[in-house]
């Protein structure tokens, strides 16, 4: 037989046909993945556009006043409580999450490691409906009888804890986001400081450092960004978590200073009122609402990563 | 330099402080737990799990509706999420080092972010408007929508453990990629993508927020994928944020019935992801 390639073409024909189809497949999967993120701006754009046309895009973002009955639409109560609860839920879960990521990796006696790293998991896993329900009916009454009272009491010549503690709002939404993050910043705040080289843990305590002068001279400064990622990551859940805010918040779309004052949160007054919007313009608005949380969402997001990333990769300078 | 009494005081003022994060998260976690456990035992009969809901003040009743609907919209929601998620898990381990790979995975990873509630708008559009009503179908698109980043991120984790050397061998004997990519590399790693597949499932079970304008609600049984939708999460909400005891009870109760079958599924993908590390071991 002659040694012309006709033989073996054609069996590496036919396997060919098959790899080209698999990587086409392949390479379609990936593709849905780009085909999905289009779709959601192309739909997020396509339903607000009547809000954007008729109200204008700076009016809709600074006005407070929110009445659809009155065709009148403003997103400022509304992106107020979410940056009100989110700061909330980040000032008291980054310490504590950040805390209890070292208990696990370096802190806390390993025996107690190993349940605790599991209550969290548990914790990540709860529904947030459910979270909602506990924070009603759990949290509220608390903070309307217990803690609101005290606060007054000690802190109550401040704007921010004025005001009958009625227990429903923003206060009890930043709580409960609080406890819902914790397990993101925690468990991302771990992987980081396990990407903190030994070498500089283990010089830093032969040099004679307790467990926690290792920690804060070598460990942390290593993890910083890293650590500014997983808070990135938590805040961006914590702006768009939607059932547990809407059940606690208090929905009233009014600007409070006081912390006790009843709220409300972009994804709350979709939660609430989106099945029920009648016209254009109303389903516009609350599409122009998602579309600005998922625009804020997309940035910290992407932020997150790269820092994350940056600390994957190690420090250029080490 | 302070004395060594007072660093080591330091020291366990600070480890103290990071104990004080774990009570924390273990507080809240231990009274959910246990108020949903207490509070929902009562009302956890055989007819709760397959009875249809009853009017306020009407004994009896369950939400067998909601459970079957779950069942359905995750169900509708997985036969599209599944396929998608995987596939594009596979593309990220295999093809994922290039530029547009990396650009998917990029996307992949903002994408896992984005709220739920948004991800309901954008079904509401693609699905309710076009069918002009509410559907499970409408709720099942959503909830793929939110799966497939989740299980695209997952797999690749679990395709990029399968070690080389075996994808290696596979094409010395001269079997073709595809067949290598298939049979041998996901074949290997089927363990770790059903853990990926359970975990994915687990957290849509648990959506509430892109059901209440997609799946919306249904007072009585539906199997049709056309027709607007009960889910337990959804039941749980219009429950709870009633004015009548009745129904916080009931609430309790299917929040005790959900986190049982979240629980279940998270229970199942962990025992599945350790026998699969003991195997690699």
């Amino acid at each position: 037989m002659a040694l012309t390639p006709a033989g073996t073409t054609a069996r590496a024909g036919v396997s060919n046909l098959g790899d080209r189809t698999w990587a086409a497949a392949l390479v379609v999967f990936g593709g849905a993945v780009m085909v999905i993120a289009g779709l959601i701006l192309l739909e997020l754009g396509r339903e607000s556009a009547p809000a954007w046309q008729r109200i204008g895009f700076l009016r809709f973002l600074v006005s407070s006043d929110w009445d659809p009955v009155q065709e009148k639409y403003g997103a400022l109560p509304f992106i107020y409580g979410t940056l009100v609860t989110s700061a909330i839920a980040i000032l008291v879960a980054v310490p504590v999450s950040v805390g209890l990521a070292l208990f696990l990796s370096e802190m806390g006696p390993r025996k107690l490691r190993r349940p605790v790293a599991f209550a969290v998991e548990v914790l990540a896993a709860i529904p947030s409906v459910i979270f909602g329900l506990w924070g009603l009916f759990v949290l509220v009454p608390w903070l309307r009888t217990t803690v609101e009272p005290a606060l007054q009491s000690a802190f109550g010549f401040l704007p921010l804890f004025q005001g009958p503690p009625i227990g429903l709002g923003y206060l009890a939404a930043g709580l409960i986001l609080a406890v819902m993050i914790l397990p993101t910043i925690s468990s991302v705040t771990n992987e980081v400081l396990k990407t903190v080289p030994l070498a500089l843990k283990e010089g830093a305590l032969a040099l004679g450092a307790t467990r926690w002068e290792a920690i804060r001279m070598a460990v942390l400064p290593y993890a910083r960004p890293g650590i500014v990622g997983a808070a990135l990551l938590g805040l961006g859940r914590a702006l768009g978590e939607t059932m547990a805010v809407t059940m606690v918040i208090g929905n009233s779309p009014e600007i409070h200073a006081s912390l006790f004052a009843p709220g409300y949160s972009l994804p709350a007054v979709i939660a609430n009122e989106f099945a029920e919007a009648t016209s254009d313009v109303y389903v516009g608005a609350l599409a122009a609402l998602a579309l600005v949380l998922f625009g804020v969402t997309l940035i910290l997001n992407a932020a997150a990563q790269l820092l994350l990333q940056a600390v994957a990769r190690g420090p250029r300078r080490a | 330099m302070r004395s060594v009494r007072w660093r080591g005081f330091v020291n366990v003022v600070w480890t103290v402080i990071c104990g004080l994060g774990v009570v924390f998260a273990v507080v809240p976690l231990a009274s959910l737990l246990w108020l949903v456990v207490s509070r929902g035992v009562a009302g956890l009969t055989p007819s709760f799990f397959v009875s249809l809901p009853t009017p306020v003040g009407e004994p009896g009743g369950g939400v067998g509706n909601a459970i079957a609907g779950t069942f359905l919209l995750v169900g509708l929601a997985s036969v599209v999420a599944l396929p998608v998620g995987i596939g594009a898990g596979v593309y990220l381990a295999e093809k994922g080092d290039g530029k547009a790979g990396k650009l998917v995975r990029f996307t992949t990873e903002v994408l896992s972010g984005v709220p739920s509630i948004v991800i309901g708008i954008v079904a509401y559009g693609l699905a309710v408007v076009p069918m002009k009503r509410f559907s499970a179908l409408a709720g099942g698109l959503a909830l793929a929508l939110l799966m497939v980043p989740t299980l695209a991120r997952s797999t690749e984790e679990f395709v990029r453990l399968v070690p080389g050397a075996l994808r290696e061998a596979s094409l010395a004997l001269g079997v073709p990629a595809w067949r290598t990519s298939l049979l041998v590399v996901l074949r290997t790693a089927a363990g770790g993508i059903i853990t990926a597949v359970l975990l994915a499932v687990a957290r849509a079970a648990g959506e509430t927020a892109p059901l209440l304008f997609t799946a919306l609600n249904n007072q009585y049984w539906n199997f049709r994928p056309d027709q607007p939708t009960a889910s337990l999460t959804v039941q749980i909400f219009n429950y709870a944020i009633s004015p009548y005891e009745d129904w916080h009870a009931k609430a309790w109760t299917a929040a005790l019935v959900l986190l049982i079958l979240v629980g279940a599924l998270n229970l199942l993908a962990r025992i599945l992801a350790r026998n699969k590390m003991m195997e690699g071991a």
